[in-house]
């Protein structure tokens, strides 16, 4: 492959580029999510989810969007997928979870797709 | 006088922590990727390199949004491993070379590059899982060197350009060979290379792009730095910025390099693996 029109800005679809914007937008559940590296903030995150999100001033979007383990939705409220993973470890969700999760997949399907791209 | 002696690239997946820990290196999933590095241990316990400078990206273990450093360079006589919230086990300590470090961040702030130095820093799987497929058995492995972490920003753009990236490598080059005690240096750089963790693109690969980013560091890196951050984002996925540290570790090698080995296969989790050493000449 050449190396060519390397330069665009053109939006890339399914992609939220996160950028400042996005990480002022995301900092309280960023932060959130970021606690979960000790094993004492993860329980006392399953103990008591909304009490914990209170604590870490949560805006209802980005509540709900934990309520849901809805990824896309945690995304869209300023969530960093490097933070988030640790919200899904606490569920035992891996990587391939979280992929077919987010294209409406299957994780089997999902597989199978990250497969193919090795043809 | 110091010498670097060569670069070596991985992916640094945290699933391989879990395949390490379990010796999956014979599964017919894990084998093609770990069938990648044999050829780099022979050499390197052929050159017994006495300091390894790691460049990786931190995760969110090392650094949050609160405080993130574009560059930053480890300035310890030890480094720790934690938890980092999804169960790939922790690794023991790292040995650093304080001395050494502080040497580096001397050189390359008089060089004009701004540099954060830390002299508390938790490595991540990004410094961790490199080092366990590099020296396997890590501090009980006789050749395991001392290390030196660094890492650039690929959390929160703007990341660095692919040009000042190669030109970092550039200045840690110099700082490196500016340095008086004889030592065997070195380099990793390591991450990517193709994958999308996030958003409806998630499984996201680019084979064509990975191998061209291989083919092309070796003999052209300046080529490779015609590319727009934000072309990277889409040629490589949202992760695959992770190739920036490649392209600092190949600054560091100096203008020409021989490439000893490579391994490219694709999936291991989410992600194009690729695998590299390339020898100063």
């Amino acid at each position: 492959m050449e190396i060519k029109d390397l330069g665009s800005h053109v939006p890339i679809e399914g992609t939220t580029v996160f950028d400042g914007k996005m990480a002022m937008k995301g900092y309280a559940l960023n932060k959130m999510c970021y606690s979960f590296n000790g094993a004492p903030a993860r329980a006392a995150y399953l103990a008591d989810p909304e009490g914990y999100m209170t604590l870490f001033k949560l805006n209802d979007e980005q509540k709900q969007a934990c309520r849901d383990k809805n990824v896309l939705a945690m995304i869209a409220a300023g969530g960093n997928i490097y933070y988030l993973a640790k919200f899904a470890g606490m569920y035992k969700l891996d990587v391939q979870d979280v992929g077919a999760q987010q294209t409406g997949m299957t994780k089997d399907e999902f597989k199978e797709k990250l497969l193919r791209a090795g043809d | 006088m110091a010498q670097i002696i060569g670069g070596l690239s991985t992916s640094h997946i945290p699933a391989v922590g879990n395949a390490v820990a379990n010796e999956l290196f014979e599964d017919p999933y894990w084998k093609p990727f770990f069938d990648g590095f044999p050829p780099i241990r022979a050499w390197l316990d052929e050159h017994k390199p006495d300091v390894a400078i790691n460049i990786y990206n931190d995760h969110g273990l090392g650094f949050f949004l609160d405080c993130m450093p574009t560059f930053a360079i480890g300035a310890a006589h030890e480094y720790v491993n934690e938890d980092e919230g999804w169960g790939i086990p922790v690794m023991p300590p790292y040995k650093g070379d304080a001395k050494l470090s502080w040497h580096i961040i001397e050189s390359m702030v008089e060089d004009e590059f701004d540099i954060t130095s830390c002299q508390e820093l938790a490595v991540d799987h990004g410094f961790t899982v490199p080092t366990q497929l590099f020296w396997p058995g890590l501090q009980d492995n006789p050749n395991f060197p001392r290390i030196i972490p660094i890492s650039a920003n690929t959390v929160q753009h703007p990341i660095p350009t692919l040009k000042r990236a190669l030109a970092f490598g550039r200045a840690l080059h110099r700082a490196i060979l500016s340095y008086p005690e004889d030592i065997k240096v070195v380099v990793l750089g390591t991450g990517g290379l193709s994958h999308q963790l996030d958003g409806e693109r998630a499984g996201f690969i680019n084979k064509e792009f990975d191998q061209m980013c291989m083919d092309k560091i070796v003999h052209d890196p300046d080529e490779l730095t015609k590319i727009s951050r934000h072309e990277l984002v889409r040629q490589a996925g949202a992760q695959g910025t992770e190739f920036l540290m490649w392209l600092m570790m190949r600054g560091a090698l100096g203008d020409k390099v021989k490439l000893v080995h490579k391994n490219y296969h694709i999936p291991i989790s989410n992600t194009g693996a690729g695998t590299m050493l390339m020898e100063c000449v």
